[in-house]
């Protein structure tokens, strides 16, 4: 019987089979920031347990409250910082070279096709995208992925989504997870790996890959994946260039982990992206999802551009391609904030700054930020936000504000207009 | 092994998420006691039915709810926010994935029940209390006029293990 590549990655990883149904796999990359990490290193502290592992297998990154605003986001900083130091953990990204860790990790090259990777992080599913299997987990997981290098999961069920059509202009990545999750409902593809395959995601490139993956959790997944191809190598090059001969040679080897034409998938999902309309979210889960044209109208006072999900390059110069000329409505707030510090240049070489500048937004530092309500955007009772990142709960960018979730597009469009609007009117 | 049970809260609601047990803002504590006064803090059911400030909940011992209970956030912080409260024990039709190993993870319980279940659970009237019997599989409710529900549920053998251990740490610290 074939295996999925989740499949394969398992096996490859296995340490122990504590009883059937069970895997305790070795970890390849344990990645930490500053909100679920110093509670984890007070613990081992307070236990005599303060080492790591491996500490060129652990990455640390201050990115979601940075810089602190307050005396608690310091001392959460500094917790992190003096352990970064103490145990001698190089990859240690602090203010001037950190952003947002499910941006950063990936440009620094630290997820390879194959990997295991954790992080006390739900959104860290993103880093499926380039052919690994990358998990959110909580505090205890995180003290043990630190300490020994393991964590546990059930044996692996995957669903296989099968995206194929022609992506119609105006249409993204973001638009097609939203219309998956919508299908699936928030806990449809719970304990399942999502694994996106199909002629619209061999032709994407690895930042919309990762906006896909990103929102697996968002139904509940345990991961998104993606087969790692030609894609990925290129994205990897700069990082992978001493262990091959060619590109060739790289895509040749990743095939390995490829999912086996008999592979058994616990269940099946198939999306024609065709006539997909833009998606945006209304209520407070991300499955309540609508065609933009349904929301049209929606007043907005805020415009949030940033995140995991959609604060990379590509979507900063899909959003300026609408605000390019233009300005933000008078009573909105537009909000940009590039996931990185090596995005943030860019986008100044590129002169996207300036156009989102000349429009009237406000460019703030790499940070997670508003996208989870605690700093940098925090919206009032009653307020609502049209935004590019991945959760529209209750409360979530401020108790009693609205979010709607939407690609970047959708979310330059709200800007000009002050109200929910089709993107494609702007688009030539 | 740990006896786990006691007076029982129920709220009537699918896909409560861990923003909504314990909001962001309180991440920055770096004490699991901190959390203790903001337990469901932002969770408004739509019929008025649930106060985070009443005397109900600080009762509580047990949580029963209906399906996908802690989806969205990671944080562990929201299986803390229950403990310090002294709720060890969550019964739903299911949970979201890294909760639910959350709670094993600390040696506490998430007990799938089936839907059918669940719903007798709610139908109980007046105040009730829950008892979980690891060994049995057995969930047993009790209402204040004698009225009692019994239900079986199962566990993962290696979520068993966890709590039996004490929780992931200690059961990895053992074994690896």
């Amino acid at each position: 019987m074939g295996q999925t590549i989740a499949e394969k990655i398992f096996a490859a990883h296995l340490r122990d089979t504590p009883t059937p149904g069970n895997m305790v796999l070795d970890i390849d990359v344990v990645m930490c920031h500053e909100i679920t990490t110093p509670i984890a290193i007070m613990d081992l502290m307070d236990k005599g347990m303060d080492r790591v592992f491996d500490p060129t297998k652990i990455k640390a990154v201050i990115d979601h409250v940075t810089p602190p605003k307050d005396s608690k986001t310091a001392t959460q900083a500094k917790i992190m910082r003096d352990w970064a130091r103490r145990h001698g953990i190089r990859d240690f990204f602090d203010i001037g070279r950190n952003g947002v860790c499910h941006a950063l990790f990936p440009e620094k090259g630290f997820i390879r096709p194959g990997y295991t990777v954790i992080m006390g992080d739900s959104h860290t599913c993103t880093h499926g995208a380039f052919g690994a299997f990358a998990a959110g987990i909580g505090t205890t997981d995180l003290e043990v992925g630190i300490l020994k290098g393991v964590c546990a999961f059930r044996e692996p069920q995957s669903m296989l989504v099968e995206v194929t059509g022609e992506m119609p202009r105006g249409v993204v990545a973001k638009d097609i997870i939203l219309h998956i999750i919508k299908t699936l409902t928030v806990g449809g593809a719970t304990d399942m790996v999502m694994e996106f395959r199909g002629p619209v995601i061999e032709k994407m490139n690895m930042a919309s890959r990762m906006t896909l993956c990103n929102m697996s959790v968002e139904a509940g997944a345990t991961s998104g994946i993606c087969l790692p191809d030609r894609v990925t190598a290129e994205y990897l090059w700069p990082f992978i260039g001493d262990a091959y001969d060619s590109i060739d040679a790289a895509v040749e080897d990743f095939r390995r982990w490829h999912s086996d034409a008999d592979a058994v998938y616990a269940q099946t999902l198939s999306i024609d992206v065709s006539s997909l309309e833009p998606q945006v979210t209304f209520d407070y889960k991300p499955d309540c999802v609508r065609d933009v044209s349904d929301m049209a109208g929606t007043r907005v006072d805020q415009v949030y551009i940033g995140s995991c999900t959609n604060g990379r390059i590509e979507d900063i110069r899909e959003a300026a391609s609408i605000l390019k000329g233009r300005r933000v409505a008078d009573h909105v707030r537009g909000i940009l904030t590039p996931a990185t510090p090596d995005i943030y240049s860019r986008a100044l070489d590129e002169g996207l700054i300036r156009i989102f500048m000349d429009a009237g937004f406000c460019v703030l530092n790499p940070t997670c930020g508003a996208c989870l309500g605690m700093s940098s955007g925090v919206l009032a009772e009653g307020e609502v936000c049209a935004s590019t990142t991945n959760r529209n709960f209750n409360g979530r960018m401020g108790k009693g504000g609205m979010v709607h979730l939407m690609s970047p597009y959708s979310a330059a469009a709200a800007a000009v207009t002050g109200e929910i609007t089709d993107p494609r009117q702007f688009l030539d | 092994m740990k006896r786990f049970g006691g007076r029982a809260i129920f709220i009537d609601r699918s896909d409560i998420n861990t923003d909504e047990i314990i909001p962001a803002k309180y991440l920055t504590e770096i004490s699991k006691k901190a959390l203790q006064p903001h337990l469901l803090e932002d969770l408004r059911l739509e019929d008025g039915s649930f106060d985070p400030a009443s005397e109900e909940l600080r009762q509580a011992r047990v949580l029963v709810t209906r399906a996908n209970f802690g989806c969205g956030s990671s944080r562990e912080h929201a299986v803390w926010a229950l403990e310090v409260n002294d709720i060890n024990v969550v019964i739903a039709e299911s949970f979201a994935r890294i909760f639910r190993q959350n709670m094993f993870n600390c040696g506490i319980l998430a007990v799938e029940l089936e839907a059918a279940d669940i719903q007798r659970l709610f139908a109980l009237d007046g105040e009730v209390t829950i008892d979980v019997d690891l060994e049995s599989g057995e969930v047993t409710a009790t209402t204040s006029s004698g009225e009692t529900v019994c239900c079986r549920f199962a566990l993962n053998p290696f979520d068993r293990e966890l709590v039996a251990a004490g929780g992931w740490l200690n059961y990895a610290d053992q074994h690896y």
